[in-house]
């Protein structure tokens, strides 16, 4: 990176109606390189609004997006996963007839830069990239510990690998920046602590930026350096875990919102 | 001239605009265009037929059976077929494709069964016209609309003001809110489909009574799916408007330019509305949510 | 040229003892097969429905009808430019209505099919309207369409299994998702939909140069829905399903002479069956393989080998008793 300070996710003031309903309200938040951070806020905080904000599915009302200085307000979400965001969903959403691997092909198909002719004829080119995508593939099943599953259906993985697929198939794009939308969500204790560690794991070996919508406390004070705190929309409080936690905003969110 | 046409319009609006409401009302239920809803109403006329000429009842319980004949076989095709793939969680490219087969099926069978020759009821039809002003304009058409239009109140009554409507409407807002809260969401899908093929049934019949009674004459489903489609899917005032706006053109077209270019007119139009208004007249844009 | 190639033909057919009865039979098995190959790449592996691929398919047919006829072109340009035309027409049309959703998208395809079908019976001094277009030279003869087959399998099976193929199943499985792995799902379903005309012109194409005569009406609404018909039972998702389907289509009615009136009517029940019961259809998401196809057979053989054997077994066993302790 050329530029170290600039931030690797930057929003400023971004808005959302839908309708009469404000789901974001004056949001910001910068993301330095490296950082992992949790967005946390009870059900219908506006968190997976932010996350389709930023990918490109929704075109925020007002505000601005950028990506390592680089302006993606309302652009498709294609070109916004181009770019360099890769993004799980909170309910799974897999090529679910597909082998394991051409999940994972499938988002590196970026880097398969031949062209129709080259296919019809299979090339030397074609046969090198498409080897090269095969490899680079079982290396990043490899990492999540899928290198033995490569050839099954991936709807015939069991809950836990098919979320570890829907990273493995994230980071396929050779993401900057990586948004995992409740990665824990139906989890047990002891495979949260297995996601904490296999995040972590992620962030060391890419060396890369994450930004998580997280509900387990245990999960978000694992991992997270930051947390940003939301309800109705609006910001309620930003800060490590430990700061947010302490919060009397975000303890009369949580408790008072419960009612 | 152009009041005789306009009335013919209208009153072939209204034959459409019969069929558009069942594929709307499905359409909301479902997200899914009931390709063979043409065809119940040509079972229906067949029905009719069938009672009218060759058991020789008179000609109104004859139609009576004909319209009960159309909501059944669309309750049946929603019993053994549609329901079951829905089971499946299949994609909604399935359900088209068993409408599609469905259709194809019954247009193959009456064609087998009956031949392929045109049949009219045996019923005098009033041939005669009235004259308004310079006009003159068919009793048939004005039986047809009033008829039409009879139907349309009960149904737009049904919708709004009685139980069953409240749940169809519940079930059209959020399916699965309206099963938690208790709308039992099959049957209701069952009795709108009971309720779209006796509309068909009647369109089919007032249809056979205007054309004949023949085995492709399914294919008014098609524009009634066009009009469904102007109208905006799954919204059932669209779908009348739909209809009319559709059956007038037509007429018009007809009438003043060249009865083989009237499709083309009526798809051009389609197409153009669509891409100004990618839902149609009154459809609600819905967005895929992550 | 065109001599030459029928004379290579007959003595071809003579060769393998082929009359043309079977010669018919073989280039129109031909013609669907590539019509059916474009149907399944659009409904199979993008999983969009085109009720518009008979329109294409008439583009196609007059295209290298009136090339042929009225400008003396070489029936192998006019074939080429017949489908090029009709994948020009439909990159234009989906330019405009892939952006629709669902059955949007649909009517407006079968809206175009119903349109091309109503100009071509209007445009009477050009298509020769209902009356047909006659004339056609006889083009395609079976050599040259069994080559055309087999042309046209191997690209559509290059194409599948290449980096293009693998991104229409991602849109197939999940368009979002493919999104927001960078897929740019518009432009490939409008590659594939592009694709799915030129397969139909390519097949219309020839369609003409064998009956030698063309009318609007074979390619209405009906023929559509039979592509379909044909994709679906040959299996959603599989080239060489949509093979065989087309072949069984094809071939079926000529074998049962006396089904022939019901051909339809039993294709529409299967595909209800199929779309009810296993909606994959003969070889859904998977393809033929001469491997898999062995491991089948000796499957079976071991399976008959060993009810045979049990077979005779148990008739042993009865007259004495013996053996069943053992």
């Amino acid at each position: 990176m050329s530029n170290e300070n600039i931030p690797v996710l930057e929003m400023q003031n971004v808005e959302k109606h839908f309708g009469g309903v404000h789901a974001i309200d004056n949001f910001s938040l910068k993301l330095e390189k490296g950082q992992i951070h949790g967005l946390i806020g009870p059900n219908g905080a506006g968190k997976t609004t932010i996350f389709n904000n930023i990918t490109g599915i929704y075109a925020p009302d007002s505000g601005k997006i950028l990506l390592n200085g680089q302006d993606i307000t309302g652009s498709k979400p294609y070109k916004v996963a181009q770019l360099g965001i890769g993004r799980t969903f909170q309910n799974i959403r897999l090529f679910s007839n597909l082998s394991v691997l051409d999940n994972v092909v499938i988002a590196s198909n970026l880097d398969a830069s031949y062209n129709l002719p080259q296919a019809f004829f299979k090339t030397r080119k074609y046969k090198e990239r498409e080897k090269f995508l095969a490899e680079k593939a079982i290396d990043l099943l490899d990492v999540v510990g899928l290198a033995d599953k490569v050839n099954e259906k991936a709807s015939s993985l069991p809950y836990g690998h098919q979320r570890k697929l829907e990273i493995a198939r994230a980071m396929a794009l050779d993401p900057k920046l990586l948004l995992l939308d409740e990665p824990a969500a139906g989890m047990n204790e002891e495979e949260s602590l297995d996601l904490v560690n296999f995040v972590h794991q992620i962030r060391e070996r890419f060396d890369i930026t994450i930004l998580m919508i997280e509900h387990h406390m245990d999960v978000v004070t694992g991992l997270c350096d930051f947390c940003t705190v939301l309800n109705f929309g609006k910001t309620i409080a930003t800060g490590t875990p430990a700061e947010v936690k302490s919060n009397p905003e975000v303890i009369k969110a949580y408790l008072g919102g419960a009612d | 001239m152009f009041l005789q046409q306009l009335v013919t319009g209208i009153s072939v609006g209204g034959i459409y605009a019969l069929l558009a409401t069942g594929y709307s009302l499905i359409y909301s239920l479902l997200d899914f265009s009931n390709w063979a809803h043409g065809e119940f109403a040509m079972v229906g006329a067949y029905v009719a037929i069938v009672f009218s000429t060759f058991v020789n009842i008179p000609f109104l319980p004859a139609a009576l059976l004909g319209i009960a004949g159309g909501a059944l076989i669309s309750y049946g095709c929603e019993k053994v077929t549609y329901r079951r793939i829905r089971r499946n969680g299949a994609p909604n490219m399935f359900l088209m494709i068993a409408a599609m087969g469905l259709s194809n099926m019954f247009q193959q069978a009456a064609n087998l069964i009956f031949s392929g020759q045109y049949r009219s009821y045996p019923f005098k039809l009033p041939v005669s016209t009235i004259k308004i002003g310079t006009a003159y304009i068919g009793v048939l058409d004005i039986i047809s609309l009033v008829i039409t239009a009879v139907v349309i109140v009960i149904l737009v009554y049904l919708i709004n003001k009685t139980q069953f409507g409240l749940n169809v409407r519940a079930i059209s807002c959020n399916a699965y809110a309206a099963k938690v809260l208790g709308v039992k969401v099959d049957k209701s899908i069952a009795q709108v489909f009971l309720l779209a093929g006796g509309l068909a049934g009647v369109a089919g019949i007032l249809y056979g009574m205007k054309y004949n009674v023949f085995p492709t004459m399914g294919n008014v489903g098609l524009k009634a799916f066009i009009a469904s489609v102007i109208g905006g899917l799954g919204s059932v005032p669209g779908a009348i408007v739909g209809a009319i706006i559709l059956g007038i053109l037509e007429t018009l077209v007809s009438g003043y330019i060249s009865s083989s270019l009237r499709d083309l007119f009526s798809f051009t139009l389609l197409i153009v509305l669509l891409l100004v208004k990618p839902s149609g007249l009154f459809g609600v844009d819905v967005q895929d949510k992550a | 040229m065109l001599e030459f190639l029928n004379d290579i033909n007959a003595q071809f057919c003579g060769f393998l003892g082929i009359n043309s009865y079977m010669q018919g039979v073989i280039v129109m098995v031909c013609i669907n097969v590539i019509a059916v190959l474009g149907m399944s790449i659009l409904t199979g592996f993008t999983r969009l429905f085109s009720f518009g691929n008979a329109g294409f398919m008439s583009i196609g047919a007059y295209t290298a009808a009136i090339l042929t006829v009225e400008f003396n072109v070489n029936f192998l340009i006019a074939i080429v430019l017949g489908a090029f035309f009709a994948g020009l027409i439909a990159y234009l049309l989906g330019s405009i209505t892939l952006r629709l959703k669902g059955d949007y998208f649909l009517i407006t395809c079968l809206g175009f099919g119903e349109c091309v079908r109503v100009l071509f019976n209007y445009t009477k001094d050009i298509t020769g309207g209902s009356a047909g277009y006659p004339g056609i030279p006889n083009y395609s003869n079976m050599l040259f369409c069994v080559v055309c087959v087999v042309l046209a399998f191997f690209l559509a099976w290059r194409l599948i299994h290449s980096k293009y193929g693998r991104n229409l199943t991602a849109i197939r499985e999940n368009e979002l998702a493919a999104e927001a792995v960078g897929v740019d799902a518009f432009r490939f379903k409008r590659m594939s939909f592009t694709v799915s005309a030129i397969y139909a012109g390519w097949a219309g194409a020839l369609y003409a140069g064998y009956l030698m005569y063309i009318v609007p009406s074979s390619f209405n609404l009906a023929k559509s829905c039979e592509l379909i018909t044909t994709t679906v039972i040959g299996g959603l998702g599989s080239l060489t399903g949509s093979v065989l389907g087309a072949v069984i289509v094809t071939v079926l009615p000529e074998i049962f002479r006396s089904l022939s009136n019901y051909r339809m009517l039993i294709y529409s029940f299967a595909v209800i069956v199929i779309i009810m019961f296993k909606p994959s259809g003969l070889y859904g998401y998977r393809e033929f393989s001469i491997k898999r196809f062995c491991r089948g057979v000796k499957k079976y053989f071991f399976l008959a080998v060993n009810f045979f054997r049990n077979f005779g077994r148990k008739k042993v066993t009865e007259a004495g008793e013996e053996e069943s302790n053992k």
